[in-house]
């Protein structure tokens, strides 16, 4: 490996520098503050180094596998369009747009990789190796919430700047939010407003409905946050079942709904697990059934192109919702689909989208502040608002760093035109549908300095 | 077999103390010299020394080590939560417990012997596990694994400081555990245990596990009641592991119930057989491969193929990586599978088998008579 670390940190002359350099451009007083604060050394400062490392800590083996595979691509993508290679991306569409094409404040970014298994254990050796070895700046990936909140406060200790790829849960912005983690995904309690009226519409205000909830952080919460939409709209709910993460077979957990009187099955289940327990509860014949006077229904309150992919048909005229679609037609997303479409000959996930999305708002972050100096890097990413990655008119809210954005509401197309034509757009819920207030939840970010 | 003698085991002792503690300067072109890994090879090697007191003294394969493991883990994060960021504390309650609930396990599942005993220790752990990841939520925190909150009471910290912005980092008396100082204090610690573990081996306890190892009927017949024997050795083994988890939760401060899955279980015993079953530095040997494959071996892609293969001619390099890159990256497991089987195959006696085997060699050829063998098995070992 090329670039040694500086384990000395800034060099005298390079404080001068710097100090100059916000001192010109600082015209308010607060500037000079800011200046003081850049020269101080932090860890994996890449100095004098012509290139700057970002990690990807991505879930190569188990129930979000697939998920994990997309996200590496679009991060190969974006470090691609960083360098200015390839077409260039989200990087024409972006609003404003600090970044110039040639690398991040003119280092050329490299990349390293690494497994999270899905396991909180092997996703913080992964990241510990990345920091400690590998001395990355930033880094990024996901897929199950458990793993980005065990890695999320893994940055806060180590003091890097970790954008959160595909995590759903409120925690992760929640009670477990951390100064050094952002997310750009949306979440569970936003899932549940945008679901809310597009459910009262499609099934009325008088059903029952059983959950089967992937145990864990993610599932707790969203289960949560769908019961309280439901029951908001006067459902019962009749009851809530936990599953264990990658239980392959949802057979015993789907039998007993056939009596229970409950009329609407809701999945909170995400990856592999959800095709399983989707297939398996199709098998059963659900669907078929009528209850109560009312036909069956199955809600997926967390959709992705990946698994509708493999769930197949059984998924056609299911509701849910997601954080984006390649369908969508605005410049940001039409230009992302193409140029992922060019690279890899397939139309981008949700989760290669919001992964790609974090690796340049990080860069263009770094860019805006001058300096890979994580305190004064938070500061550009909070409350930044953006246009033009796909979601339109997006906002970071400083107080919890979560995205808020338009959500969508889809449903399984009944016919589809090609294998990756699978959902289709309801509804675009605007962003102050499912704004929330940020202190609901607790918790707090923490220190800027570490 | 060389009887042991005092000398050598100082002597065994003074060069294992040198590798372990001169480990950052000689992995440093394994390029798996950084803090982390330093620190889980040390862990693991507790772990695992631990675990062949009883599987190499005694041949009782436990398929239920990690549950311990992941007490102690526990035990030390509540210890960070209630108490104190002082892992010293934290440590003695984790060995502690762990040892109470091998007392425990082992007292019920030491009543059978052979595959019987495995499949007990196998259904203890996956109750432990499924404990700690669904019924017992308020304790363990499931699937998100439990982590410090800046609100913990933290008694005896809190007697001396107010808390701080932001969480509190562990230390040993004032001794970071993060970063290098944390891989000393493990390695420090995993010399101590080593040294323990050399003479529980070399004393007549160790030689009695032995005795119950190769025959224990006529153990039995002999006189001796096997079963407090095999019960030591499970507890001491018991303690080790959840030493092991205490210091998993001491040098990076979260639990998480994966650690005690069945599989954590079975890395264990793969480490032992890898490096050589019943050998004192076996294990050790074992450790190092797995975690070396799993965080070295997993994070190389393509790109770093090419690097690794950038001294060939570019037509060469080509043809390797596509037919490397399948062994690397998310195919170590394959690497590592395939390892295994070699190693069983050829060599069951582990990677130490190997080593003796080359000693052997060596000293054939330093001129030593071709029949010494056979005349060593005659002689009296106890001689020297």
């Amino acid at each position: 490996m090329s670039d040694k670390k500086n384990s000395a940190g800034w060099s005298r002359r390079d404080i001068m520098k710097a100090a100059g350099a916000f001192s010109a451009a600082g015209t308010m007083p607060m500037f000079f503050s800011r200046g003081a604060w850049a020269a101080e050394s932090f860890r994996n400062d890449p100095g004098n180094s012509a290139t700057v490392k970002l990690g990807f800590n991505v879930p190569q083996t188990g129930a979000y596998a697939d998920e994990g595979a997309d996200e590496l691509r679009a991060f190969k993508l974006a470090v691609k369009h960083l360098n200015g290679e390839g077409d260039g991306g989200l990087m024409n569409t972006m609003k404003p747009l600090s970044l110039k094409g040639n690398g991040i404040l003119g280092k050329k970014v490299t990349y390293v990789t690494g497994d999270t298994q899905t396991k909180s254990d092997a996703a913080r050796a992964s990241a510990k190796r990345m920091i400690e070895k590998d001395g990355v700046l930033m880094f990024s990936g996901g897929s199950s919430s458990g793993v980005a909140i065990a890695v999320q406060s893994l940055a806060q200790e180590m003091g890097v700047i970790f954008m959160a790829g595909l995590t759903h849960s409120n925690d992760t912005t929640g009670k477990d939010k951390r100064r050094y983690g952002f997310r750009h995904f949306f979440n569970a309690k936003m899932s549940g407003a945008a679901l809310g009226p597009v459910l009262k519409k499609e099934m009325g205000t008088e059903r029952a409905a059983y959950h089967l909830t992937a145990d864990y952080t993610w599932g707790w919460t969203q289960e949560e946050s769908i019961k309280e939409t439901t029951e908001g709209l006067g459902w019962k709910t009749v009851k809530t079942v936990r599953t264990p993460v990658g239980a392959g077979d949802f057979s015993q957990y789907i039998t007993p709904i056939l009596n229970s009187g409950a009329d609407t099955l809701i999945l909170n289940h995400y990856g592999k697990d959800m095709i399983n327990s989707l297939t398996q509860a199709i098998q059963f014949g659900l669907k078929d059934k009528n209850v109560n006077g009312k036909t069956f229904e199955i809600i997926v309150p967390l959709y992705s192109r990946l698994m509708a992919q493999g769930a197949g048909k059984n998924l056609r005229g299911i509701l849910g919702t997601t954080n984006w679609n390649w369908a969508l037609k605005d410049a940001g997303s039409q230009a992302f689909v193409k140029s992922f479409g060019s690279e890899y000959g397939f139309p981008p996930s949700q989760a290669a989208h919001t992964c790609y999305v974090q690796t340049l708002l990080y860069a263009n972050a770094c860019e805006m502040a001058g300096t890979f100096y994580p305190p004064e890097v938070i500061k550009q990413l909070e409350g930044f608002k953006f246009d033009g990655m796909g979601n339109g008119k997006t906002e970071y809210r400083a107080e919890d760093h979560q995205c808020f954005k338009d959500v969508l509401v889809v449903r399984g197309n009944e016919n589809p035109t090609s294998q990756f034509d699978l959902l289709e757009i309801v509804q675009e819920v605007p962003r102050a549908q499912v704004e929330y207030d940020a202190k609901i939840f607790g918790g707090e970010l923490g220190p800027y300095k570490v | 077999m060389k009887a042991p003698t005092i000398k050598n085991d100082i002597l065994v002792m003074l060069i294992f103390s040198a590798v372990i503690l001169s480990m950052p300067i000689w992995l440093e072109p394994l390029g798996a010299s950084y803090p982390d890994l330093l620190q889980k090879f040390a862990i693991f090697g507790i772990f695992a020394v631990g675990y062949n007191i009883l599987f190499g003294l005694t041949g009782y394969l436990s398929f239920g080590h990690a549950a311990f493991l992941g007490v102690g883990s526990y035990t030390a994060v509540w210890s960070f939560k209630l108490l104190t960021m002082n892992i010293f504390p934290a440590i003695i309650f984790s060995v502690l417990l762990s040892g109470l609930f091998a007392l425990l396990i082992g007292f019920i599942t030491l009543r059978r012997s052979g595959i019987y005993f495995s499949i007990l220790t196998l259904a203890f752990a996956q109750m432990f596990y499924n404990l700690a990841y669904s019924v017992l939520t308020p304790i363990t925190n499931g699937e998100t694994g439990l982590q410090l909150a800046r609100t913990d009471p933290r008694v005896i910290d809190r007697l001396f400081s107010e808390a701080g912005e932001g969480l509190p980092s562990t230390d040993f008396f004032g001794l970071a555990m993060s970063g290098y100082s944390g891989f000393y204090v493990c390695a420090i610690i995993l010399i101590v245990a080593f040294f323990i573990s050399q003479r529980i081996f070399h004393s007549p306890f160790g030689i009695k596990l032995r005795a119950i190892k190769s025959n224990q009927t006529r153990m039995k017949y002999t006189g001796y009641s096997t079963r407090p024997y095999l019960l030591t050795a499970f507890v001491i083994s018991g303690m080790y592991a959840g030493l092991a988890g205490g210091l998993m939760a001491a040098t990076d401060p979260l639990a998480g119930a994966e650690r005690m899955q069945w599989t954590a279980s079975g890395e264990v015993v793969l480490m032992t057989i890898l490096g050589g079953v019943g050998t004192l530095i076996g294990p050790m040997l074992g450790v190092g491969i797995i975690k070396y494959f799993e965080n070295i071996f997993s994070a190389l892609n393509e790109q770093g193929l090419h690097q690794a293969y950038s001294f060939m001619p570019d037509w060469l390099s080509n043809i390797l990586v596509p037919m490397t890159s399948p062994f690397v990256g998310e195919g170590w497991h394959l690497t590592l599978g395939a390892l295994f089987v070699f190693i069983v195959v050829f060599l069951p006696g582990g990677i130490m088998e190997g080593i003796d085997m080359i000693k052997k060699l060596f000293s054939k050829k330093s001129s030593e008579p071709d029949f010494e063998p056979i005349e060593k098995k005659t002689t009296p070992e106890s001689g020297k």
